[in-house]
């Protein structure tokens, strides 16, 4: 394994009772690079990622085959340890700032409290590094804004703060869970515009977790298409999206508006994601797939050359 | 924050004229000549009546009786008890402290063990201890006060002879008053063993009165963590890599407390309330008795002063606790 | 898939309270309570006012000297106390249900004509409720007994007027939050008028939280009339009331325990039972009400 490696997660399952929300997730992240998760609601790409932060609480069992970071096997880790690398070296960005962020304190002392637990900073020292953290995000006339609260800065705000607080410690890895969905289109732009600077200037490894396929596309350099729980295929960015291979990456790109122009409606595939109770037999995508054959009604595909899928698009003839 | 006081304060203005009003008018609107009832006798002839009417003001037009109640009010003047002929105002100040005492006591107990146990069972949820100590909540604040004494007097007193049947501190004692405050007041002086019995004395009433409100606090509690523990700024501050420790109590404890704190401040008003039931059978001499005890001898100016004084100090506490709430409450501060 | 056609809300919060195994269990000892109350005057095996003079303070049948004659045995003027119990109830939940009934009522249309003329009525209504709640519902309700005098009837006119104040706030806030929503506005527009709109549109969708006072409000007015009972302010002995019972009861304490044991247990349990319900409503009636908003 070469030292290369930021993340490296095999197997990995995190079920709810019978229900897999996560059904064998295979996933890496190199030094600095940039990761793409997409899927829509119900693909289980959040989950994978509060699994491997620590954040699956009973009654779910997060299991896995490796779960490693930076090396450190994170299934066997004690929780004292487990403190040590979360929010140091590997750190979330949540969707909502706003609800995300503690109501009674102000922005500058939940920054702070991060490096005080993980840097030992206090006082001056550490009102300094928040001041610089809340410019390098981009906040304007930070230390007033230092001392305001939660509910009385904006969503763009709050976000950049959550982001402030996320790479306080210069973590080698950020997940950002959906940061840009509760957004105005301009800031979204804004906030993409600043994760990217961020991982190129800080060397970062990210991980970025959304529906949009515009902004992995900007983003990210490979990307994860996450199914029901499962990774259906994965590849570099650029290529993934001229030529897709599995049909539900092929089914997403076609319900973009841009590539529906002069259709009567939006191509979309009939049905909706199998939920808890009704998980076919084979493949997930089965009954909804308009490729699909007998063997795929029977058999679960294996994820092979980055793709799950039997009959590959661009294998055929 | 002192604009906001005042602001507070010209709201409560027509609530307090509302309570002088009620306090004023209840010794109107008890059946009856109320130069008689003022006098506490009967069958005054016909001069006396006059004189009396004259002396007390009672001739006048009802709103000239009003203004010159709320001067007397202003002055301190709480009237004269139709009893013991001595200034309402007296007796009541050598009375407060006590009830005080026992409704401090009462509170603080009730606070620490509610909050206590509702935290634990709301980190518990679902457990045997979590479902004991929401069941015995229940009960706490099912039981009625004057009962609940009574059985433990028995148990206690009478029984097992641990705690004293009656009173504030044993007899053989003899403390100056200092503050009127027991506690206090024993460990000024230099009676050995006085702070003991005055703690020994406060014991029992105290748990009695408290226990309605531990059971409100501890259900309050626990509703509020569960709630809390459920927030997105939990997981945030779970994903930050601090202590559970720190987890729960910096930023879900801190955020849980604050519907708490409005339930303590509500509470005060079930305390006075208890406090006349459970003085009764404690013979603690406080208000609380002294409200009864003048309702009995139809001894009016007394229970007027005691209606007006406990309502102005419930209005007194819930601003105190709308004060802190803006205090604890970040979101509503900056609406100032 | 066949699509699954919702139940009615009511239908939705009858299950969902049946499925809260306390609160079911609560009703049934209630409904128990209740009959047992109603049926006083047949069932009781004594007149609860009898005095049996050779019988003072006899031990319930269980204990030593005690007889079937008097199955919980006799007070201190030789009442028998079950029969006493019996007619309690019939008191207690009688002052319950009354006092419920007579706030309710003009507390919800004090609250509604609050909510629905925000700036004639409602200064006025909210200030006086303000200066009712300024004094604990016990001591609102002795200034009120203070007043008319001890006995049954004052006694639930008292515990009312202290119950009322809850009622205006807790329909007020209710309305307004309604009044907000779409459903009035359009109702407005179709040319609805206002007592139309009151009681049509806006107060079956204030009913939840309405039911679940009701029903605090009713262990609520028990434990007062107890209390004002055992004051001796409420109602008046000889009738059997249980509070009352517990203040002659207070100095046989020593000897004859159940005369303090059985009355307090008694409201402990009618309290416990119908806390127990409303906490139940209020877990069913609830996401409802989240779920509609």
């Amino acid at each position: 394994m070469s030292n290369d490696t930021l993340l490296d997660i095999r197997g990995l399952t995190v079920s709810f009772g019978a229900f897999r929300a996560v059904d064998g997730v295979d996933l890496r992240v190199a030094n600095g690079e940039r990761l793409g998760i997409v899927g829509e609601s119900g693909s289980g790409k959040s989950v994978t990622m509060l699994a491997l932060m620590g954040l699956i609480d009973a009654p779910g069992r997060v299991q896995a085959d490796k779960l490693e970071f930076l090396g450190r096997d994170l299934l066997t880790v004690s929780p004292r340890e487990r403190r040590t690398l979360v929010g140091r070296e590997m750190a979330m960005v949540f969707q909502d700032a706003l609800t995300a962020l503690n109501p009674s304190y102000t922005v500058g002392a939940q920054i702070a409290e991060v490096l005080r637990e993980h840097l030992g900073l206090r006082a001056a020292a550490a009102q300094k590094r928040v001041l610089e953290l809340l410019e390098l995000v981009e906040i304007p006339d930070a230390k007033r804004r230092a001392n305001a609260y939660p509910h009385q800065l904006s969503g763009g705000m709050n976000q950049r703060v959550m982001i402030a607080m996320a790479i306080a410690c210069n973590p080698k890895l950020l997940i950002a869970d959906e940061p840009t969905t509760a957004l105005d289109v301009t800031i979204q732009a804004q906030i993409m515009e600043l994760l990217l600077r961020l991982s190129r200037e800080q060397g970062m490894g990210l991980v970025m977790i959304t529906h949009d396929l515009a902004v992995v596309a900007e983003m990210t350099e490979r990307v994860a298409v996450m199914y029901a729980g499962q990774v259906v295929e994965e590849g570099a960015v650029p290529a993934l999206f001229d030529a897709p291979r599995h049909p539900y990456t092929e089914a997403l790109l076609a319900a973009i508006p841009e590539h529906n122009h002069g259709a009567e409606r939006l191509a979309a595939l009939p049905g909706v994601v199998p939920g808890a109770f009704d998980r076919p037999s084979g493949c997930l995508l089965a009954p909804r797939c308009p490729y699909v054959a007998e063997r795929c009604r029977n058999d679960r595909p294996p994820l092979a050359a980055g793709v799950r899928c039997f009959l590959p698009r661009g294998d055929q003839p | 924050m002192l604009s906001f006081l005042l602001k507070k304060l010209a709201t409560l203005m027509p609530t307090l004229v509302g309570i002088t009003l009620v306090a004023f008018g209840l010794i109107r609107l008890v059946p009856g000549d109320p130069i008689e009832i003022m006098m506490g006798e009967r069958g005054l002839d016909a001069q006396t009546h006059a004189e009396v009417a004259h002396r007390l003001g009672l001739d006048q037009p009802l709103w000239v009786q009003y203004l010159h109640y709320v001067d007397q009010l202003a002055h301190g003047d709480l009237g004269q008890s139709l009893v013991s002929h001595s200034p309402v105002a007296e007796e009541f100040k050598a009375l407060f402290p006590a009830t005080v005492e026992l409704a401090g006591f009462a509170l603080v107990l009730a606070t620490v063990l509610g909050l206590a146990l509702g935290l634990l069972a709301s980190l518990k949820r679902g457990s045997w201890l979590d479902q004991g100590v929401m069941g015995v909540a229940t009960i706490g604040y099912s039981i009625p006060v004057f009962w609940w004494g009574l059985i433990l007097i028995m148990f206690f007193s009478v029984d097992l002879s641990w705690t004293p049947v009656a009173g504030r501190i044993s007899v053989e004692y003899d403390v100056p008053r200092v503050t009127g405050f027991m506690l206090i007041d024993t460990l000024l002086s230099d009676e050995r063993g006085s702070f003991a019995s005055a703690v020994g004395h406060l014991v029992l009433p105290g748990l009695v009165l408290g226990t309605s409100t531990l059971a409100v606090i501890a259900r309050m509690t626990r509703s509020s963590m569960l709630e809390v523990l459920r927030e997105d700024y939990v997981r945030t501050a779970r994903a930050k890599g601090l202590s559970s420790r720190r987890v729960l109590i910096v930023h879900a404890l801190r955020n849980a407390l604050i519907p708490v704190l409005t339930v303590v401040g509500l509470q005060t008003g079930s305390l006075l309330a208890g406090a006349v039931l459970t003085e009764t059978i404690f013979s603690w001499p406080g208000i609380g008795k002294w409200l009864i005890d003048a309702i009995a001898r139809r001894d009016y100016p007394v229970v007027q002063a005691g209606i007006l004084i406990s309502a102005l100090t419930f209005i007194g506490v819930n601003l105190v606790v709308d004060v802190l709430y803006g205090v604890v409450n970040p979101r509503i501060r900056s609406a100032h | 898939m066949k699509p699954q056609v919702p139940a009615s809300p009511l239908i939705e919060s009858m299950r969902a309270f049946a499925a809260n195994r306390g609160a079911l269990v609560a009703l049934v000892v209630f409904a128990l309570v209740a009959v047992a109350s109603l049926l006083a005057p047949w069932v009781a095996p004594h007149d609860p006012v009898l005095q049996y003079r050779d019988h003072m303070l006899a031990p319930p049948m269980w204990m030593d000297g005690g007889t079937s004659r008097f199955p919980l045995g006799t007070d201190e003027l030789g009442r028998d106390m079950l029969s006493r119990l019996l007619w309690g109830g019939r008191i207690s939940l009688g002052i319950g249900l009354a006092s419920v009934i007579l706030s309710m009522l003009p507390g919800v249309l004090l609250g509604l004509l609050a909510a629905f003329h925000q700036r004639a009525l409602a200064p006025v209504i909210m200030r006086v409720m303000d200066v009712m709640l300024a004094l604990p519902s016990l001591l609102l309700a002795i200034c009120v007994i203070t007043v008319l005098g001890p006995g049954l009837i004052n006694t639930v006119i008292a515990i009312a007027i202290g119950a009322l104040p809850g009622y205006v706030r807790l329909t007020r806030a209710a309305a307004m939050a309604e009044i907000g929503r779409d459903y009035v506005t359009a109702s407005r527009l179709a040319g609805a008028g206002t007592a139309r709109l009151m009681f049509a549109a806006v107060l079956p969708n204030c009913m939840a939280p309405l039911i679940v006072n009701a029903s605090l409000s009713f262990s609520s007015a028990i434990l007062s009339a107890a209390g004002l009972g055992f004051l001796g302010l409420g109602v008046q002995a000889p009738t059997a009331e249980w509070g009352t019972m517990l203040a002659s009861a207070r100095d046989y304490m020593e000897r004859a325990g159940w005369v303090v044991t059985l009355p307090g247990l008694a409201i402990l349990v009618s309290v416990l039972v119908v806390n127990l319900i409303g906490d139940g409503l209020r877990d069913a009636l609830d996401p409802k009400l989240k779920k509609a908003s």
